[in-house]
């Protein structure tokens, strides 16, 4: 396989390009489930949240959870969707072990939102990515395979437990309109920072509550007609996504270039061994036959209550990226670093409550903070810091009390036991000396001390007011005040 | 209209059925049969005429998102036909 970074070049070099669509799946973070009331959870023990309902006994039946509808038409609101005014599930037949009911309860002609529209940027260029659709389906269940190192292929047998059976899900389609991975990428973060915005999904992709799956195909570039896909499934982080689909490019192109055909199949992303590979699937396993589920009636949807949605909207990642930039005059990369979750802009904002230098703060968010959480595996909303407590010690670099070196130290410490800034600072004697007096007395016994020096430098030798500045700086064990102790030097010399 | 023994295969795949050579033709017939009858409703004129959702006049039936009553485990897995601690057992897939 061809090692490159660049896809889109090695492409355009053999006049192709890339045409993707994704398929993103969002476990909505409603208490109980789509059509039943056990409770949405992760990581309980296995079918300990299950009932007649959503294990798919017979003679149970399904109602709709009234929040998981107003969540998914949030999600259609802020892509720009239309909200439909007549909506209606139907019934999606296959089987596979994962589901009870051998049919996914899930949408087809009449989705709840349809065409939206996403922008994203890309090295500072603007492109806009079209939402087919979003549409309300249930999850399945989940499989463990048993031997063969927990694959499909040469497993044994497998375990089922149905404790995510019938969990709310949100798919969201979009049009081919992707180009590139890192098209790709912008538009499934930016996706995120909205769904984060909106409140409706805690959008953890390592435990699966925002899954993506992408249509890949290739086709001599400005050529209307679309090439055969494949779908690539199993990509359960930025990073994977962006490797498989650059994976799949290069591994379509070269078919294309040996004269093979692309085969239209599902190939399943392998992160342990960074490739794609094709999923034994046969023929007949997209024939789904949808049909209107007779369990559940249909959904009239009035203006009046889209209006209400729509009223309910919080600020979303755009807005507040402009508002951010207008008040606190961030620059538009820290903005957007800032809206890659709610919880990174109200961190920022909590901050500058209690703190002046929007830059600083950012720098400090961006930089120490990040580090440490990404460092601990926590997001931004679990960061164990609060931002007063950032506030506070930002103050005393700010003021002089200690210098940024020594703040860093005491971020550490912070981040590790909880304690405030000016706790640390004292137990520790960390307090920068910047007091007139305090500092005379350090320069003059430094100046006593270093008779050569101090000649040296009235003699011309510039270089030796750095020694002299070092000598007090040790004196001091690092607490006097740099700047200061320049400026009393010099006078004294 | 008339229905092949290749669609009547195809269906009872999709169905996890599996058919007798007899049954097959048998349900080609009936089939057939079925689509007729069925096709007798494409002779009205449907011009102007709402599609049916539903056999019911009824539409918004929700519950509201609370958590309620769920199977413990072991009336959970009571019907499993096969188990394995606290999960439902498959046969490979």
């Amino acid at each position: 396989m061809t090692e490159t970074n660049n896809i889109p070049g090695l492409l355009a070099k053999h006049g192709f390009e890339a045409v993707i669509g994704l398929e993103i799946h969002v476990e909505l973070s409603t208490l109980s489930k789509m059509f039943c009331d056990s409770a949405v959870t992760f990581g309980e023990p296995p079918n300990t949240h299950v009932c007649p309902v959503c294990l798919g006994l017979p003679g149970t039946l399904p109602v709709v959870n009234r929040k998981a509808v107003d969540y998914c038409a949030l999600i259609g609101l802020a892509l720009g969707c239309e909200i439909a005014d007549f909506t209606q599930f139907h019934r999606k037949n296959y089987f596979y072990p994962d589901m009870p009911k051998n049919y996914q309860i899930s949408q087809f002609d009449l989705p709840l939102c349809s065409a939206g529209r996403v922008t994203v940027n890309v090295d500072d260029n603007k492109t806009d990515i079209r939402i087919t659709r979003v549409h309300m389906e249930e999850d399945t269940g989940k499989l463990v395979h048993i031997g063969e190192g927990g694959r499909i292929a040469g497993a044994k047998y497998s375990l089922v437990d149905f404790n995510r059976a019938g969990t709310p899900l949100a798919e969201i389609v979009s049009e081919p309109d992707i180009r590139s991975s890192g098209e790709a990428r912008a538009f499934l973060q930016k996706l995120r920072s909205i769904l984060l915005h909106l409140g409706v999904s805690d959008c953890n992709m390592e435990e699966g509550s925002l899954r993506c799956d992408a249509n890949v195909s290739l086709r001599p570039e400005n050529s209307p007609k679309l090439g055969v896909k494949t779908e690539v499934k199993n990509m359960n982080s930025f990073r994977g996504l962006v490797r498989a689909l650059d994976y799949e490019i290069v591994r379509q192109l070269e078919l294309i270039q040996d004269g093979e055909a692309v085969k239209q199949e599902t190939r399943h992303w392998d992160a342990a061994r960074n490739i794609t590979t094709s999923l034994r699937s046969k023929e007949e396993a997209h024939d789904y036959r949808y049909f209107a589920d007779p369990d559940l009636v249909p959904l009239k949807l009035s203006r009046e209550w889209v209006k209400k949605q729509e009223e309910s909207l919080p600020e979303l990642p755009d807005a507040r990226q402009k508002r951010l930039i207008s008040a606190f005059k961030v620059s538009e990369y820290d903005s957007r670093f800032l809206t890659q979750s709610k919880a990174h802009g109200d961190y920022f904002e909590q901050v500058m409550e209690n703190f002046g230098d929007a830059k600083m703060a950012v720098n400090w968010i961006m930089g120490e903070l990040s580090a440490h959480l990404n460092a601990d595996n926590k997001e931004m909303a679990e960061s164990p810091m609060q931002p007063e407590r950032l506030a506070q010690l930002l103050t005393l670099v700010e003021d002089g009390s200690i210098s940024g070196k020594m703040a860093k130290e005491v971020f550490s410490e912070m981040y590790e036991t909880g304690k405030t800034a000016p706790e640390i600072v004292d137990d520790r004697g960390l307090k920068q000396i910047s007091g007139d007096d305090e500092l005379a007395v350090l320069v003059d016994q430094v100046i006593g001390e270093n008779q050569t020096a101090v000649e040296e430098y009235r003699s011309g030798k510039k270089q030796a007011l750095g020694f002299l500045v070092g000598q007090i700086m040790r004196l001091s064990k690092g607490q006097a005040n740099p700047g200061k102790v320049n400026e009393i030097l010099r006078e004294k010399l | 209209m008339s229905i092949s023994k290749e669609e009547v295969e195809h269906i009872a795949l999709l169905a996890r059925l599996e058919l007798s050579e007899t049954e097959k033709e048998l349900f080609a017939r009936q089939l057939d049969q079925i689509l007729e009858h069925a096709g007798k409703i494409e002779e009205l004129d449907t011009k102007g005429v709402e599609p049916t959702a539903h056999a019911l006049p009824v539409v918004n039936v929700f519950r509201e998102d609370k958590v309620g009553k769920e199977l413990d485990l072991e009336a959970a897995l009571a019907n499993a036909p096969d188990r394995e601690d606290d999960s439902f057992g498959v046969p490979k897939i």
